[in-house]
Formats: structure tokens, sequence, C-alpha cells
């Protein structure tokens, strides 16, 4: 399994990274906060870790750290637009329920 | 599912705790809302991919309002209740507006600021700029998907108290919180990131579809300071399609235009003029109501030399800020271009000329100002990128001070301090027994009180009555981060308090303010001579008052003869105050003062006898040790 980019989420990291001047890829992860106890982190990644785990996708370097690989594995990461608001979107498997906005998420 | 920005690393955002701020151009023409998306500052864009909403308001008498391009549309059809270019009517009076008769409005005078009758009533300047404010708003929550914690809205650099004081009330109306006012050139010269680049001074060029300013900034430990402004509130994009539509109308020889011709021609003018940005020539073709064609090809060059007086007629500013800046072209770091006018070829080839370098325009200078305040308003909400600390401070456009005896001002707040900032000075009272104050505090640069404009008027009462010149009655003035004001006054002893936040009656037109600081470097001698006249009829009146108070206490110690030589010396140097030369009035109060020397002695001798009349040492040690720094009266 993996964690991958839709080719539309790729060009749109690679988009703001050029704009952003620096950075060596995008670190995802999970942390337990928020209403149904798991939260996305989504970050500009500036140094990779010893222990991240790695992927590559459509050009995008994906850093994620061992304690969030088994609740992000077989996430597709798109980037979608709803109206006038536009950003990325987490396609998770895991998830079995998730609040109502989604900013947070149960496994 | 919600939709997610990236964040910079160690920055992730707890769910609902995104602190969604955006910025906010409120342009006379159009407006604009920007913000911050994964590190990125964007302009939002409505439904339609429009990134402009026009600054145009229409009422209906069922009280629904449309803003923006609906507005617009309808302008001509109902132009009574349709707004445009209220940022011009802005904390203004009635009298304030220039040709205000060429304007389709119904005008109402009203204390503070003018109103406009619509058919859903009366609205001030400060609800329709909210109307705009509350369109924006709306687009801005739609887009980021939530309620925005502020905004940071950008407002010429010249605007006065009465002005950003009417743009922050209209934010408050519109629903929307106030992270800061910021002034446009210094939003402009953020989005190009000047706030990170060597200290230095900046040009700001803007040229707008109806106006043109020009700001010299100066940027050191991260503050922009506004050295000087400038610029025509009557010139601007518009101008140049008149003079291609002036060019047609002389090439194709034609007749006197309907006036659907005449828009029609208009508007391939302002084609035209938009298509030379890119290209070398455009042509023009168009066929009248009459029948008649028009056919021409306008080249780049034509173009130049027809609105070559035009772009002439902006560098005169520029040269007048840099003046009055002290500077030169040769100190002058970099040049930022700001304003869609600002695309034409001819524009910036006048501008690198007389800049001697290239100007900065690899951003989009329609938008450039939203970006700026987009920038600022997400540090400011919090979202601030890590070791990027830096505060930005802005500061006031003209000096604020308070009037003195004579009509005099007295400078508290000289123009570009930096703000937040506050000071205070102490003031005293001019006659005995005064027991109340009034504190009128102006602003502007000239030395006397009816130069400048009147912002705010206020008491202080209940001041314990004393000998002149005794009180000590402490004036802060205080400058908040959006560059409004609160003076305070109190006095010392009795800690008697009053104070004002201004909310001034109204404000300066940006010619008003230009005209006074050329006004205050023009008269600089002549403001000199009449502080010094108005200071001696000033000192005049005091030692009159203290040479009738003395007469009245103690007119026994005088001879006859002595007493008939004050009294002419009194009717001379009255008669000589009230006249202007300052000579006349020295002189006689040396007149008066040598005559009054010896009675002088005399009363100080006769109080010192009737302070120690009947007592013995020992009571007079105790009693000075008491009263060491007591006056004898």
């Amino acid at each position: 399994m993996a964690v991958t980019l839709s080719e539309r989420a790729a060009s749109h990291v690679a988009n703001f990274m050029i704009k952003r001047g620096k950075g060596i890829g995008l670190r995802l992860g999970v942390r337990t906060s928020g209403c149904s106890g798991m939260a996305y982190k989504i970050e500009f990644a500036d140094s990779a870790q010893a222990d991240d785990v790695e992927f590559e996708s459509h050009g995008v370097r994906v850093l994620i750290d061992p304690k969030s690989m088994p609740y992000l594995d077989g996430t597709e990461l798109d980037y979608a637009r709803e109206g006038l608001n536009e950003g990325f979107k987490f396609n998770n498997p895991n998830v079995k329920d998730a609040c109502g906005c989604g900013e947070s998420f149960n496994v | 599912m919600a939709l997610l920005q990236i964040a910079e690393p160690g920055e992730s955002a707890a769910p609902h705790e995104h602190r969604l701020a955006v910025g906010i151009d409120l342009g006379t023409t159009n407006s604009l809302v920007a913000t911050v998306r994964s590190g990125l500052a964007v302009v939002l864009r409505d439904e339609l991919g429009r990134p402009l909403l026009p600054s145009v308001v229409r009422y209906h008498a069922d009280g629904s309002v449309e803003a923006g391009y609906e507005a617009q549309a309808q302008q001509a059809l109902d132009p009574r209740n349709t707004i445009g270019s209220v940022k011009r009517f802005m904390g203004r009076g009635v009298t304030d507006i220039a040709n205000r008769e060429a304007m389709p409005y119904v005008f109402e005078d009203s204390p503070g600021m003018l109103r406009l009758q619509t058919v859903a009533g009366v609205k001030s300047p400060v609800e329709v700029s909210a109307d705009i404010l509350r369109a924006l708003r709306l687009r801005a929550e739609a887009a980021l998907g939530g309620p925005l914690v502020g905004a940071v809205i950008t407002v010429p650099a010249y605007f006065d108290e009465a002005q950003r004081q009417a743009t922050k009330d209209a934010a408050k109306l519109a629903g929307l919180p106030v992270l800061r006012l910021l002034n446009e050139p210094t939003a402009a010269a953020i989005a190009y990131g000047l706030d990170n680049a060597a200290e230095g001074v900046y040009a700001v060029y803007d040229l707008g579809g109806g106006t043109f300013d020009i700001s010299i900034l100066r940027l050191s430990r991260g503050i922009f300071e506004v050295l000087a402004t400038g610029g025509d509130s009557a010139l601007g994009g518009d101008d140049f399609d008149h003079r291609i539509f002036c060019w047609i109308i002389e090439a194709a020889d034609l007749k006197p235009l309907s006036v659907e011709d005449a828009s029609m021609l208009l508007a391939r003018a302002r084609e035209a003029k938009e298509y030379l940005t890119v290209h070398g020539a455009a042509a023009i073709s168009a066929r009248l109501s009459s029948g008649e064609r028009v056919d021409l090809q306008l080249t780049t060059a034509i173009f130049a030399e027809i609105s070559q007086t035009l772009v002439a007629k902006t560098i005169q500013p520029v040269k007048k800020a840099l003046r009055d800046a002290g500077l030169s072209v040769s100190d002058i770091k970099g040049v930022v271009m700001v304003g869609g006018a600002t695309r034409m070829a001819q524009v910036q080839r006048a501008v690198g000329e007389f800049f001697r370098q290239d100007p900065l325009n690899n951003l989009d200078p329609d938008k450039v100002v939203a970006i700026g305040a987009a920038t600022q308003a997400n540090l400011l909400a919090g979202n601030r990128a890590g070791g990027d600390d830096w505060l930005l401070l802005d500061v006031i456009p003209l000096s604020l001070g308070l009037e003195t005896m004579g009509g005099l001002v007295e400078k508290i707040i000289p123009r570009n301090s930096t703000i937040p900032t506050a000071r205070a000075q102490e003031f005293t009272t001019f006659r005995d027994g005064q027991t109340a104050l009034a504190i009128h505090v102006v602003q502007g640069e000239r030395e006397l009180v009816s130069d400048c404009r009147s912002l705010a008027r206020f008491e202080l009462r209940g001041i314990p009555p004393m000998v002149a010149g005794s009180a000590r009655i402490r004036v802060a003035f205080q400058v908040d981060a959006d560059g409004l004001l609160a003076v305070s006054a109190r006095e010392q002893a009795s800690g008697v308090e009053a104070s004002i936040v201004v909310k001034p009656s109204y404000g300066l037109s940006d010619d008003e303010i230009a005209g006074m600081l050329k006004d205050s470097m023009a008269h600089v001698k002549d403001d000199a001579q009449q502080r010094a006249l108005k200071e001696s009829q000033v000192d005049a009146q005091r030692l009159l008052e203290a040479v009738r108070a003395a007469l009245a206490a103690d007119r026994e110690l005088l001879a006859a003869a002595e007493l008939a030589r004050v009294e002419e010396d009194i009717v001379k140097l009255e008669s000589a105050a009230l006249a202007d030369n300052r000579r006349q009035i020295m002189l006689a109060m040396d007149d008066l003062e040598a005559d009054t020397k010896d009675f002088a002695a005399r009363r100080m001798d006769k109080s010192i006898r009737r302070a120690f009349a009947g007592r013995n040492i020992k009571e007079l040690e105790v009693d000075s040790a008491a009263s060491k720094s007591g006056e004898t009266a």
C-alpha cells in the first residue's frame, strides 16, 4: 500500500512549492485532536526525518512519519473545488466516521 | 469533507481553528479581496471567475441592495440610486466635494459627513462602503469555508483621521472585524516583499482608473515610513481612453456624435488601449448609427504621442513628492507600479526613464495592493511564518496638535511619526482664576490654526482657581495602530480630566493635504513672522492682565504722576496689540515694563512686610519650610 497524490493535487503542490521558493516536498500526518479523535496534518517539508516513510507521486516527494502511516495507508490526496472554496482533500479508506465538517475523523 | 490548505512546517492548525483572514483593497472604482492559501497570497474570485468587484451599490425601493457588476450595469438607468466612487465621500462634508453639481446624486448635508438620498432612504457613505465590504466578506466566506477572524483594509496614505474612522465604521457595519488599516502604497511594497528587502527608499507609483498617487516610502528596521505623498485626484486610465476617443474623432473627421455613438467609441478606445499593452498596433473599427464607418489603425507610437501630456502630468507630482521628501532620483532604491493604467508601455517607459531604473511590475498591478493586505492579514491573524517576526508600522500623514493662545498651533505629534504612538505636553492657564480650558485639536503643518484642519474640540472644566501660569495641565495625544486619535487632558493637582476620541467633523481631500503641505513649505518664512507677531500679541495681553490686576490690588503704591504714566502705557500697548506690527508691540511692552518696575518692587516689599508683620523669627522658619515651593502673591 502507499499514499498517493492525484495528478491535480500534485500539480498544485508543485506550483505552491515554486512560489514558496524552498522545500523538499509535502509532509502528511495525523494527530489526535478535534471532535472525532484525529486530524490531518498537511505541511510543506523543508527536511526529511531519518524514520520518515517516503513516497513519490507525480514528481512530488511525500513524507510521512511512521506513527501516522497506519492511519493514512491507502490514502489518495486530491485537490477539489467546491463552489468558491478550493483545497486539498484526503480520500482515506481507513476512516470509519468523520465529524460534520470532515476536519477530524476516527479509524 | 473539509478542503485543507498546506501549512508551514510545524504550523498546522488544530481542526476548526484555522484563522481565516483576508486583505481588502477598498478602491474608488473597484474593490478586491485576497487571502493567503497554502502560503500563497491569492485574490478571491466570484462565481464567474472575476477578481474585481466594482465599487458600485444600487438601492431598491423595497430595501434590497445590489453591489458590484449588477449595480454597475444599472448605473445609467438608475443613476440617483446607484452609488459609485463612494470612497471620495468618506468622512467628507457636502462642501468638500468638488463639482458635485455634475453628479447624479441627491446630497444632504449633515453634521460630520454628507448623506445621499435614495429610494431606500438616506444613506451615509459609511453604509454604502459597508455594502461593498459585505459583498466581499460573503465572497471570502464562501471561498474559505468559514467566518473570518478579520480583515486588513487598505486606505490611501493621505487619508486623515475622519476618513480612516469612516472606513473602520463601514467594516464594523459589514460585520467585518478590522485587524488593521494599512496604507495602500505600504501594502504594494509588502506584496513585492520589500519589507524583507534591504533598507532604503522606495517609490510607489499608483495610476488607477481615475486617480493618481505617488508615495515615497522609507523602509528602516522593518518599518515603512511615508516620507511624502502627492498625486492628482482627477487623473487616471480613463483620461487615456478619452485621448484615444478624441484622436478617433479627429482622425476619422467625425461630426458631433450621439450619446450612444460616443459611448460606443469610448468603449472601442478602451479596448484599443488594453490591446496596445501587449501589441504594437490596434485596429479600431466601428459603425456609427448614421451608417458611417470608422476604420483606423492606432500604433503604440501614435498612442504615446497623443498621451504624452498625460504621462508628463504624472511626473510633476513625482518630482514634487521627491522634493518634499528632500530626496533626489538617485536615492530611490526601487519603484513599485500599482494600478491597471501602469500596464501602458509609455507609462512604464516614462517612469523607468525618470527614475533611471526598471520599475517592479511582475505582479498584477490591479491586485498588488490586495495581495499585500492579505499577506499582512495572515500575519496579524496569527498565522505567521516561523522566524519572520516582523512588525509593520505606519505613520501619521499630517502633524497633530492643538490650539494655543493667539490662534497658534502647538504640534504634539509631528507628521511621519510611526504609529502607534503617544505623546504628552504640559500646558497652563492664561488668566488668574481660570477654571476651564478649551482644547482644540487640529491637523496640519502650518503655524496658525486658521490654516490647519480642525479635528475636534472639548473642554477641561473644574480646574481649581489658581494664579495664571501655575496650573499644570497635561494633554496627551494617543494614536492607535489604525491611525485613530484619542486626546486627553488632566489637571495634575486636582486630577480633573477630560478626553475625546477624535471622530472629526470631516476630513481633508487629497488636494487639500497636498495643498497644505505645499503651503507649509511656501509659507515657512511668513509663518515664522506670523508666529512671532502672534506670540508678542499674547505676551502683550499677558502683561496687560498682570498690570491691571496689580493696579486693582495696590493702586495706592503709585504716585499720581506714576499712575498716569502707567495708564498711558497701558492704552498704548492695548492699541499696539490690536495692530499687526510686532515692533510697536515690543516697544510698548518695554515702556510699560520700565514704568512698572518700581511699582513691582514696592508691591513685593509690601507683601513681604505683610507676611512678616507681627511674627517672630521662629514662626517664620517653620512657615517657610512648609511652603518652600509656594509663591508670594
